[in-house]
C-alpha cells in the first residue's frame, strides 16, 4: 500500500497557503475577491466624487482614466469572478454530495494564479501608473498610445485568466463525475446547474481573450503588427476577440447569481422551485445564446446593416429565457410562506432591479437605437443594473444564506437589513439617473462634463447614491466583525433548507459527508424531511475516508509566472526564463511525485496512519 | 416595455403582500412543480412582443446604413478624427475646416469617417447616432438637420486623457448662408492675404503655418484655421475670446493633455507683444457670413 | 480510496479508467481540449484576417516550400500513429513495447520541431519576421503556438519516460500516458488545419 501520512499540524498561514480543501479555498477566494471588491469600490467612489459637479478638478483626465480602467478591470476580473468562485467552492461540492472537487490541487492552483494575476495588475499603481485605456483596452489606444502600464493589464489578466480557466474545467469535471448516487442531472439544485453552465462558458470564452491578450502583448512587447494599421494590421480583430469572450463573461457572472436567487427564493417561500425543468432549459439556452451575440457591443464599428440586424435580433432572443426565469421566481413565491430574512431581501430586491436591467438590454439590442445609447451613461446604467443589481445582489444573498454553512456563525440579521436597505436605495440613486444622463448626451468614460447641458442634477444624485452604497458595504464589514466575536454555534440547518448542504454540520468537517448520501429526488434533503427522516440515507457504510494532501506547489507555480511577467515587462530575459523554469519545475515535481494522501476515520474525527 | 414592467411589478407586489409568512402560520405550502399553461403563456407573449419590436428595428437599421456618398444631391464631408480634434473636408467643394462643421439645412450630409490615430466615435446627439472613426478604414454615415441651429458634437469612444474635451459643433444654416460660407472659405486663400495686423501675420507664418493651414496653404498637422474668427469655441469647448486663446497658445497641453501629436507651448517662445498680435490676427480670421 | 487498493491487484483491462481520479483526468482533459480548440480557432480567425497583409514583404506564395512542409507533416502524422501504438501496448500491459513506441513518437516529434526551426530560420533570412508585417505576426503566432505545443508535449513525454523507469505501469500512471496521447493527437489535428489553411491555401494564393 502506498505510504500515507497524517497531516502535520500547520500554522494558520501555512495551512491556507497549502490547502487543497474546497471550503478553505472558497474562503481564500472570498478574502481576496473581497479586498479587490473594496478596492474597486473605492475607485468607483473617487470617480463619482470627480463627477459630482461640472468642470470638477478633483481628478485630471490622466488619473481619471487610470482609476476608471482599474475600476472596471478590478470589478469584473478580480472581484466578481473570485466572489462567484468563492460561492461555488464553498457550496457546490456539498450540493452534489461530494467530498471535494475533482482536482483539489488544481483548485488551489486556480486560486493562486488568479491571486497573483490580480496582484500583478495592481502593482502598476506603484510602478509608474496603472492601465488607462478602459477595461476593454481597445487598440491602438492600448498599444502605441498608452504607456508601460498596459503590460500589467495584458500579463496580469493573462495569468488570472488561466486561473479562471483551470477553475472552470475543475467544476465541469466535478459536476459530471462526482455527484452522489441518485443525484441525476435533473435533480441538481439550480445553483449547481447555473455553475455548471457558467463553467462551460468559461471554458469556451476565456481562450478567446487569452488569444486577444497574447496578440496585445506581442504588439506591445515584441512590436508585432496585429493591430498596427500602418503595417497591415487591423485593430477591429481585438474588439471581436475581446467580445467573443466579453459577452459570455456577462452570463458567466449572472448565471450563478440566478442560481443563488432560485435556491434562496425557494427555501424562504418554503416551496419547490416553480418550473424547475424550464429553469434548467432557460439557463442552458442563455448560455448557448450568449455566444452568438458578441457583436452587439460593436454596432457602431461599421459592420454594416446585415450583421447589425442579425446580432440585434439574436440579442433580443435572450429576453425570452430571462423572462421565463423572472416569472418562475414570482410563481415560486406565489402560494408560499415568504420569510423576509436578509438573504431573501437581496433575492426579492434582485427581481425588479434585474427586470429594469433586462429591459434596457432589449432597448440596447436594437442597433438603430443603440446608435444613440452606445457608449453613453445609458449603457453604464444598464450594465450596472445587471451586474450590481443582478450579480452583486445575488452574491450578497448567497453570503447571508450560506455564511453559517461556511463559518459556523449566523450573520446579524438587523445589521443585515440595514446593509440591504442602504445598498439597495444607494444603488438605485446611483444608477437610475444615469439612464437619463445617457439619453441627454453624456458619454461614458469622460473625466468631466460641461455645465448647462442638464447633466448637473443627475450627476449629483448619482454621487450621493454612491455614498449610500458605500455605507451599506461598511455595515456589511461591521456585521462580519460583530459576527466573528460571537460563539460558533450555527445549527446545521438554520433556514429549513431543502438541498444537501444543509444535511451536514456548519461548518462541515474536512471530508464533508461522513457517508456519501443517497439522493432520492430533487431538493434531496426536503424529500427526506417529508418522508419523516432525520437526515440523508447513507449510500455507503462508515469507513476510512481518503483525503488529498496539501501542497505549496500551486503557490510557487503562480509566483513563478509572476516573476516571469516582470522579466517580460522589463525586458530582462533571464528573469523571465527563471520564472518560467520555476513553474515548469513545479509541474514536473507534481507529475513525478505521487500524492498518497491520508485517511480519516470519521468516527474518531482525526487523521490516522493508513 | 413599460407595460411589461408594470405587469411584472403588479404580480411582484401582490405576491409579496399576499404570501408573506404570517405569525403563527404553520403547515407546509403546496409543493407545485410548475404549470405548462402558464409557462407557455410567458414564453409565447415575449416572442410575439419581440417580433413586433424586431420588424421596425431591422428596417430602421437598414435605413440608417444607407450610403448617400454617390447621391448627387448630398453634401459630402470627409471627417477625420485626431487626438483631440475633428477635421472636416468637403471634397467636392474644395474646402477644409475643423471643429465647426457647417451644413445646409434639409439636405443629406454624406460622411466618410476615419481616424488619424486611435479610435474615436463621431456623435451629434441631436442629429444622428454615432459612428466610430477607425484608423485604417472608412465608415459611411449620414445625417440631416431639419432646422437651422448650432448642435453639440462629441467624441463617444475613449481616446485618451482629453476624451471628455473633444467636443465640436455642427452649424446648420439655410442654403444661402451655407453657400456664402463656402464662397468665403474659398476666397480666403492664403495666410499672406493683406491684413491690418502685419506683426501677427508674421508671427503666424513663422510659428504656426507649418501645422495650421489657412485656405489651402500650410500644413495639415493641426486644425485648419481659415475661419478661426468665426468659430464658436476655442479648442472645441473654451469660450471664444482673446484671453482663452492666449491661454491656449501659451500651453495647450495643460488644457487638453495627453495628445500624442502635441502642439508646442508658445508661452515662453513669444514675446508678449508678439502673443497679443498673434491673438489679434487669429481673432480677425473671418470669412463673410 | 480505490486507487490504493487497486495497486495490489491485476491491472484491469483499461487501467487508465480504473480509478475515479483517472476518469476525472481524462474527462477534464477532453474539456481542456475543447478550450484549446477555441484558442486555436481564434488564432486561425486572426490569421485568415491578416494572411494577405504582407505589407510589401514576402508573401506565402513566395515563401512556402511545400516539400519541406510535407516532410514535417509526414513526421507528425506518423508520430500520432506511433502514440496510438503505445496506448495499444499499454492496454496489452506490455510496458517495454509501450516505451518503444513512445520513444519513436518523441524522435518523430523532435524531427518535426527541427524542420520547423529550420523553416523559421530560412524565413527570417528572407525578411519574413514577426515584425515585418501583419502577415508575419499572424504566421509566427499561429504556427509558433503550435510549435510551442509540440515542444511542451516533448518535455512532457520525456518526463513520462523518466517516470516509467521508476514506477512502471499502474492505475496511477496509466491515465498519464492516455492523456498525453490525447494531447498529442490534438496537436497533430491542429497541424492538419495549419497545413491546409496556412501552407496549401497560402501557396496557391486563394
Amino acid at each position: 500500500m502506498g505510504h500515507s501520512h497524517a497531516p502535520k499540524k500547520k500554522g494558520l498561514l501555512m495551512d491556507y497557503l497549502t490547502t487543497v480543501d474546497h471550503k478553505k479555498i472558497g474562503i481564500l477566494y472570498f478574502v481576496a475577491g473581497g479586498i479587490f471588491f473594496l478596492l474597486g469600490g473605492l475607485e468607483a467612489l473617487l470617480l463619482r466624487i470627480q463627477l459630482i459637479v461640472p468642470n470638477n478638478t478633483f481628478l485630471n483626465g490622466a488619473t481619471f482614466n487610470e482609476i476608471m480602467t482599474m475600476h472596471g478591470t478590478t470589478m469584473i476580473f478580480l472581484a466578481a469572478m473570485p466572489l462567484l468562485f468563492g460561492l461555488m467552492n464553498a457550496v457546490l461540492p456539498l450540493q452534489i454530495g461530494a467530498r471535494d472537487v475533482a482536482f483539489p490541487f488544481l483548485n488551489s492552483l486556480g486560486f493562486w494564479m488568479f491571486f497573483f494575476g490580480g496582484v500583478l495588475v495592481n502593482c502598476s499603481w506603484f510602478l509608474g501608473g496603472s492601465p488607462d485605456a478602459g477595461w476593454t483596452a481597445y487598440p491602438p489606444l492600448s498599444v502605441s498610445f498608452s504607456g508601460f502600464s498596459l503590460d500589467f493589464y495584458a500579463l496580469g489578466l493573462q495569468i488570472a485568466g488561466i486561473g479562471t480557466l483551470i477553475g472552470g474545467i475543475n467544476f465541469l469535471a466535478t459536476i459530471v463525475n462526482m455527484r452522489a448516487p441518485g443525484m441525476t442531472f435533473m435533480r441538481m439544485p439550480l445553483f449547481t446547474w447555473t455553475s455548471f453552465v457558467t463553467s462551460a462558458l468559461i471554458l469556451f470564452a476565456f481562450p478567446a481573450v487569452t488569444v486577444g491578450l497574447v496578440l496585445l502583448s506581442f504588439d506591445r512587447l515584441f512590436s508585432a503588427n496585429f493591430f498596427n494599421v500602418a503595417n497591415g494590421g487591423n485593430e477591429i480583430i481585438w474588439q471581436h476577440l475581446f467580445w467573443i469572450f466579453g459577452h459570455p463573461e456577462v452570463y458567466i457572472l449572472i448565471l450563478p447569481a440566478f442560481g443563488v436567487i432560485s435556491d434562496v427564493i425557494s427555501t424562504f417561500s418554503k416551496k419547490r422551485l416553480f418550473g424547475y425543468s424550464s429553469m434548467v432549459f432557460a439557463t442552458v439556452l442563455i448560455g448557448f445564446l450568449g455566444f452568438m451575440v458578441w457583436a452587439h457591443h460593436m454596432f457602431t464599428v461599421g459592420m454594416g446593416p446585415v450583421a447589425n440586424a442579425l446580432f440585434g435580433i439574436s440579442t433580443m432572443l435572450i429576453a425570452i429565457p430571462t423572462g421565463i426565469k423572472i416569472f418562475n421566481w414570482l410563481f415560486t413565491m406565489w402560494g408560499g410562506q415568504i420569510r423576509f430574512t436578509t438573504a431573501n431581501l437581496w433575492a426579492v430586491g434582485f427581481i425588479p432591479t434585474f427586470v429594469i436591467g433586462g429591459m434596457t438590454g432589449v432597448m440596447l439590442a436594437a442597433p438603430a437605437a443603440d446608435y444613440q445609447y452606445h457608449d453613453t451613461y445609458f449603457v453604464v446604467a444598464h450594465f450596472h443594473y445587471v451586474i450590481v443589481g443582478g450579480m452583486v445582489f445575488g452574491i450578497f444573498s448567497g453570503l447571508y444564506y450560506w455564511w453559517p454553512k461556511m463559518f459556523g456563525r449566523m450573520l446579524n440579521e438587523t445589521l443585515g437589513k440595514w446593509n440591504f436597505w442602504f445598498f439597495f436605495i444607494g444603488f438605485h440613486l446611483t444608477f437610475f439617473p444615469q439612464h437619463f444622463l445617457g439619453l441627454m448626451g453624456m458619454q461614458r468614460r469622460i473625466f468631466t462634463f460641461f455645465p448647462n447641458q442638464g447633466l448637473d442634477f443627475g450627476n449629483l444624485i448619482s454621487t450621493i447614491g454612491a455614498f449610500g452604497m458605500t455605507i451599506g458595504t461598511i455595515i456589511f464589514l461591521i456585521n462580519i466583525a460583530v459576527t466573528n466575536s460571537k460563539p460558533k454555534n450555527a445549527p446545521a440547518d438554520p433556514w429549513d433548507g431543502r438541498t444537501l448542504e444543509w444535511a451536514v454540520p456548519s461548518p462541515p468537517p474536512e471530508y464533508n459527508f461522513k457517508q456519501t448520501p443517497q439522493v432520492r429526488g430533487y431538493d434531496a434533503l426536503w424529500v427526506e424531511k417529508m418522508a419523516g427522516n432525520k437526515g440523508m440515507i447513507p449510500a455507503e457504510p462508515l469507513g476510512h475516508i481518503h483525503m488529498p494532501s496539501g501542497s505549496i506547489l500551486p503557490f510557487i507555480m503562480s509566483v513563478g509566472l509572476f516573476i516571469a511577467s516582470f522579466g517580460l515587462m522589463y525586458e530582462k530575459v533571464p528573469v523571465a526564463i527563471i520564472g518560467a523554469l520555476i513553474t515548469l519545475f513545479c509541474m514536473l515535481l507534481r507529475s513525478l511525485i505521487d500524492d498518497p494522501g491520508y485517511h480519516i476515520d470519521p468516527t474518531e474525527e482525526k487523521g490516522v496512519e493508513a | 416595455m413599460v407595460f411589461v414592467f408594470v405587469v411584472v411589478m403588479i404580480i411582484f407586489t401582490y405576491v409579496l403582500v399576499r404570501y408573506r409568512k404570517r405569525p403563527g402560520q404553520e403547515g407546509i405550502p403546496k409543493q407545485v412543480e410548475g404549470s405548462h399553461t402558464l409557462e407557455i403563456i410567458w414564453t409565447t407573449i415575449p416572442i410575439i412582443l419581440l417580433i413586433v419590436i424586431a420588424i421596425p428595428t431591422v428596417s430602421t437599421t437598414f435605413a440608417l446604413a444607407k450610403n448617400y456618398w454617390d447621391d448627387p444631391d448630398a453634401i459630402k464631408v470627409k471627417v477625420t478624427a485626431h487626438q483631440f480634434w475633428w477635421e472636416f473636408e468637403y471634397p467636392d467643394l474644395g474646402v477644409a475646416t475643423a471643429q465647426d462643421l457647417h451644413i445646409p439645412v434639409g439636405k443629406k450630409i454624406a460622411l466618410q469617417i476615419s481616424s488619424k490615430d486611435v479610435i474615436h466615435s463621431f456623435w451629434v446627439p441631436a442629429l444622428a447616432g454615432k459612428m466610430d472613426a477607425n484608423p485604417g478604414n472608412i465608415n459611411q454615415f449620414w445625417l440631416q438637420a431639419d432646422k437651422p441651429g448650432v448642435f453639440k458634437g462629441k467624441c463617444a469612444e475613449l481616446c485618451g486623457y482629453s476624451h471628455a474635451l473633444m467636443d465640436f459643433k455642427v452649424i446648420a444654416e439655410d442654403q444661402a448662408a451655407f453657400d456664402k460660407w463656402i464662397a468665403g472659405m474659398k476666397a480666403a486663400e492664403s495666410a499672406q492675404a493683406p491684413t491690418s495686423n502685419q506683426l501677427g501675420q508674421q508671427v503666424y507664418a513663422q510659428n504656426c503655418l507649418a501645422c495650421h493651414a489657412i485656405g489651402n496653404q500650410g500644413g495639415k498637422v493641426g486644425p485648419n484655421l481659415t475661419d478661426f474668427g468665426n468659430r464658436q469655441t476655442i479648442a472645441g469647448y473654451l469660450d471664444h475670446n482673446a484671453d482663452e486663446l492666449k491661454r491656449w497658445i501659451s500651453n495647450p497641453d495643460e488644457i487638453k493633455a495627453g495628445a500624442k501629436v502635441k502642439m508646442p507651448a508658445f508661452g515662453d517662445k513669444l514675446k508678449p507683444e508678439e502673443m497679443d498680435a498673434l491673438v489679434d490676427y487669429l481673432m480677425g480670421l473671418k470669412v463673410a457670413q | 480510496m480505490s486507487a490504493n487498493h487497486a495497486l495490489h491487484t491485476e491491472l484491469p483491462a483499461e487501467p487508465e479508467k480504473a480509478t475515479l481520479e483517472g476518469r476525472n483526468k481524462i474527462l477534464a482533459f477532453w474539456f481542456f481540449l475543447g478550450g484549446e480548440s477555441v484558442l486555436f480557432g481564434s488564432l486561425f480567425a486572426t490569421f485568415i484576417a491578416l494572411r494577405d497583409k504582407a505589407n510589401g514583404g514576402p508573401t506565402g506564395v513566395e515563401l512556402f516550400s511545400l516539400p519541406l512542409v510535407a516532410a514535417a507533416t509526414m513526421l507528425l502524422l506518423t508520430s500520432s500513429l506511433t502514440s496510438v501504438m503505445s496506448i495499444l501496448a499499454m492496454h496489452k500491459k506490455n510496458v517495454s513495447q509501450m516505451v518503444f513506441w513512445l520513444v519513436i513518437t518523441a524522435l518523430l516529434g523532435l524531427g518535426f520541431l527541427g524542420l520547423e526551426m529550420y523553416e523559421f530560420y530560412e524565413y527570417v533570412h528572407e525578411g519574413h519576421t514577426l515584425r515585418s508585417s501583419a502577415f508575419g505576426s499572424a504566421f509566427y503566432t499561429l504556427v509558433g503556438f503550435h510549435g510551442a505545443h509540440v515542444a511542451f508535449g516533448l518535455l512532457w513525454l520525456f518526463a513520462l519516460l523518466a517516470m516509467t523507469g521508476k514506477k512502471g505501469l499502474t492505475v496511477v500512471t496509466a491515465p498519464k500516458y492516455f492523456v498525453f496521447s490525447l494531447y498529442w493527437h490534438f496537436v497533430d489535428l491542429v497541424w492538419v488545419f495549419i497545413f491546409t489553411v496556412v501552407y496549401l491555401m497560402g501557396k496557391v494564393g486563394v
